[in-house]
């Protein structure tokens, strides 16, 4: 009754009957730009609270927990420094590639948003090339981050971007890759199409191995792709100090640390979407009911409790591994990840073939 | 190595070595014009073999500087401390940081708190003061600083 | 590795190398470098072609400082050198005043001495410890290891009313009598780190992208450790006996059981080991002594105002970082004529450079870490 799909058809009903066509769309627009704009500074919120929390767990202190009821508003705190801080931009730096690099980052991370779909039928555009999509514009970001490092006239923050760079464009390829294998076996790019195919079981039961290897490769890749540790090389705050963002303050560096949380976000939303089902409920085969209990949870929890399990396990390795060096970062991805999800991929395309998944 | 053994083989290495009493090592005292060669033997001699140089520093007394050597072989561990007079108003010894490069380090900060100037040392430089001290050696007893030192 | 020739080939200009080597600021305000140290490094992309240190920046002339203060005054300044293993600082100018005087510290002062000491090393090593996986991009390891340090700091409080920089040894002995709580809390402190040690393991040791990053790197010949002057740890690590605990016993090093840890690797990640096997090794040490503390008084009796004769006196001592040397010229006053602190970390910096040529970035920080380096220790 009140789920997000619902209430969303209600305001599409409601619009259409008041309005033209044209406004109808106009305003439906502006309310979904408003909403990603919301989920987007709340997500930020919760993510660095998040963070915070579970790296405070693992390092068995407290955490944040003197801003509002138990620290819940430190992020908010943070966040108003950040806004009241004065924004330096260098002296030698080229102003304008310096200031729009944030912004840069932050608009691939808005785009990211519109091909996931956060509930049963309620997806910004479920566009029927959304896999693609979403590695096409992915790789938009690393834009970003080569800018900010150039413009800054900084050796850090450019040997930051130059790492980033080599580092973003071999991950995606194992990324791309163990996308593929989900592609492969459902034999679209349309996200909602991937979900719909897993609806008798997740792909990760119904894949046997290669699903596995390919899951594996792909939060290796992504955990890479989104500069979080042990792949933090961009950053390495103990060799290049902040990296490709070490002169930047205030808000533009909040909104590249904003950025960075979406990203961590979006990429274990595809995760979740290809691997665990999205918001598909756990189903087994055609065990009815077990299938219609677990339906009776709402998709929207389903699909945020598999994402924050996946930003949980992203959140895990960035507190336990040390960092890797960079010529060790492109020797795991050229000679391990590159090699194992191609051989991988014609594995999958073989049982796919063959159907021999369940 | 006893102290004895070790006063011949060295007597044996440079005659005009004088020996000096008391303290806890061998205390030879040399001129500066013989450091070099002296430390190389030092260095290369079998059954000397002092690959350890532990303390490089230097003395103001004033009337002269006296620079400090102490030596130890991790071979054999025996010690002795080598000591070379030089003249306050223009202090010159060879640099051994060639025999043993821990002196690179140790000889650079001589060179700036007491002024000494290393002979053929690949790159004297200031390591510790700011740029535009030289000249101002800071651990010489002359040495005043009204806003930085005080006096007991 | 490099070759020295090609590394002046590649970092002079005109040279065919010229394109793309450039020179970077490493500190003074950097967070590897944990404090202000200042390294200008010549790059070559990735690739270090020369490493060269600048220091100062924390120098205090506490060596020009001592000069003025009398022998009781001039052990507190010294806590404020190596700060991590300021007992045994103390400790060394102690024992170089009481050779001087010829004190005889009592048994009970000896025995309680060398205890702080190792439980000094120990706290030394957890922050080396904590710290160095920092630099390698592990956080949580630091705070694993200030959750053991913490509990020696809190020993340290209750006895010497100081957490840091103790000021505990004086001339003859120790300032004051142990805490009456000292060895119960001692020895719960050995039941929580035994309990405990095997998470270093499995935290940092074992894990794969760290051995990576450690074995082979930073390698450094036992002739290249020796004529660098390096010890402790870092000397230990190639394999160099260098222990003065075990090569020149002072106090009741002699009569106590240890090894002294030796590895063969001459890699960061035997001096990584050889820290790891020191703690250890201290434990041991204090478990021997911390249920025979002899009975008696804890300091010799000694004049108000000391003076030492006219002469030379060197004492070698062990610190958590290696050999530290005092060395005081006396001239038969009050105060010493000149005092020259041979400290550890200042050898042990002038090898960075030659071990880091050849090598990421990356590496140099790791090889930093695994060095062990002080910053006030160096600069004095």
């Amino acid at each position: 009754m009140w789920s997000l799909s619902h209430i969303a058809n209600e305001i599409h009903t409601w619009l259409s009957n008041t309005f033209n066509p044209t406004w109808t769309l106009v305003i439906e627009m502006v309310l979904a730009g408003v909403a990603v704009i919301g989920l987007f500074a709340a997500l930020g919120l919760v993510l660095v609270l998040m963070e915070r929390r579970v790296a405070a767990w693992i390092q068995i202190r407290l955490g944040p927990n003197r801003v509002g009821p138990l620290g819940l508003l430190q992020s908010l705190a943070d966040t108003l420094k950040l806004i009241v801080k004065e924004g330096l931009t260098p002296d030698g730096a080229d102003k304008v590639m310096f200031n729009v690099a944030p912004f840069i980052a932050m608009i691939v991370a808005m785009l990211l948003m519109a091909p996931i779909a956060f509930a049963k039928d309620f997806q910004l555009w479920d566009l029927n090339i959304g896999v693609l999509f979403v590695t096409a514009v992915s790789s938009i970001m690393v834009i970003s981050i080569l800018m900010a490092g150039w413009s800054s006239n900084n050796k850090y923050s450019l040997m930051g971007a130059m790492r980033s760079g080599a580092q973003i464009v071999s991950y995606e390829l194992s990324a791309g890759l163990s996308i593929m294998t989900i592609v492969v076996l459902t034999g679209s790019l349309q996200v909602s199409d991937i979900i719909h195919s897993q609806g008798n079981g997740w792909w990760i039961f119904k894949g046997h191995l290669p699903v596995w290897i390919a899951f594996i490769t792909f939060m290796i890749a992504v955990t890479a792709e989104t500069n979080r540790a042990p792949f933090d090389l961009a950053e390495a705050e103990s060799e290049l100090t902040a990296g490709f963002h070490t002169e930047y303050s205030g808000m533009k560096f909040a909104l590249f640390f904003l950025a960075e949380y979406i990203n961590v976000f979006i990429v274990c939303a595809i995760g979740a979407t290809l691997f665990l089902g999205g918001w598909m409920p756990l189903h087994f085969g055609s065990n009815n009911a077990f299938n219609d209990a677990m339906d009776y949870i709402p998709s929207s929890i389903w699909f945020f409790g598999k994402t924050f399990c996946l930003i949980f396990l992203i959140m895990w390795f960035r507190w336990t591994f040390p960092r890797l060096r960079i010529d060790q970062l492109l020797n795991l991805e050229w000679k391990y990840l590159l090699p194992i999800s191609m051989i991988n991929l014609l594995l999958t395309t073989a049982m796919a073939i063959l159907g021999w998944h369940f | 190595m006893s102290n004895e053994e070790l006063k011949s083989s060295i007597t044996g290495l440079l005659p005009s070595v004088a020996f000096e009493e008391g303290g806890e090592w061998l205390n030879i005292l040399i001129e500066p014009g013989d450091w070099l060669s002296l430390a190389q033997q030092l260095r290369k001699d079998e059954a000397l073999f002092f690959d350890y140089l532990f303390c490089l520093t230097c003395i103001d007394w004033k009337t002269h500087l006296t620079m400090v050597y102490h030596l130890s072989s991790t071979k054999y561990r025996h010690t002795i401390v080598v000591k070379a007079k030089l003249d306050r108003n223009k202090p010159e010894i060879e640099a051994v940081s060639p025999v043993w490069r821990t002196a690179d380090f140790h000889e650079r900060e001589v060179y700036e708190m007491f002024g000494v100037q290393f002979l053929n040392h690949p790159d004297l430089r200031l390591l510790i003061l700011p740029d535009g001290w030289e000249g101002k050696n800071p651990l010489r007893k002359d040495f005043e600083d009204p806003v930085n030192m005080i006096r007991l | 590795m490099y070759r020295e020739t090609e590394i002046i080939k590649e970092a002079t200009p005109g040279s065919n190398g010229e394109a793309g080597v450039f020179t970077i600021n490493v500190g003074p305000q950097h967070p590897a470098t944990h404090g202000v140290l200042h390294l200008v490094i010549t790059l070559s992309g990735e690739t270090i072609l020369k490493v060269e240190p600048h220091l100062g920046y924390i120098h205090r002339s506490i060596e020009k400082m001592c000069e003025s203060l009398t022998y009781r005054q001039f052990i507190y300044v010294t806590s404020r050198m190596d700060y991590l293993s300021a007992h045994i600082n103390n400790h060394a100018c102690a024992l170089c005043v009481e050779k001087g005087m010829q004190i005889e510290v009592p048994p009970r002062a000896q025995v309680i001495r060398v205890l702080m000491d190792e439980l000094t090393r120990i706290a030394s090593h957890e922050l080396w410890w904590g710290a160095m996986a920092m630099d390698l991009g592990a956080f949580t390891p630091f705070f694993h290891a200030f959750r053991e340090r913490e509990s020696i700091n809190d020993i340290m409080e209750e006895t010497c009313g100081a957490r840091l920089t103790m000021n505990y040894m004086v001339p003859g002995g120790v300032m004051q009598d142990i805490h009456p709580n000292f060895q119960n809390r001692v020895k719960e402190f050995l039941r929580l780190y035994k309990r405990k040690i095997h998470e270093y393991d499995e935290l940092v040791t074992g894990n794969i992208i760290f051995q990576n990053r450690m074995k082979g790197i930073g390698l450094l010949t036992p002739e290249d450790a020796v004529s660098y002057g390096c010890s402790g740890p870092t000397a230990r690590g190639s394999g160099v006996s260098s222990d003065i605990r075990k090569v020149l016993p002072y106090e009741i090093y002699d009569k106590l059981e240890f090894d002294e840890v030796l590895e063969t690797g001459c890699d960061s990640f035997a001096r990584y080991v050889v820290r790891i096997r020191e703690m250890q090794q201290s434990i041991r040490i204090i478990e021997q002594l911390i249920d025979t503390i002899p009975e008696g008084d804890f300091q010799a009796k000694t004049k108000a105002v000391l003076k030492l004769p006219k002469g030379e006196f060197y004492t070698r001592v062990e610190t958590a970082r290696g050999e530290l040397g005092v060395y005081i010229v006396s001239e038969g006053g009050t105060t010493p004529y000149r005092i020259k602190f041979r400290s550890p970390g200042f050898s042990n910096l002038s090898v960075l450079d030659h071990i880091a040529r050849g090598s990421k970035i990356g590496d140099l920080v790791a090889m930093m870490g695994t060095l062990d380096l002080v910053i006030p220790d160096i600069d004095r």
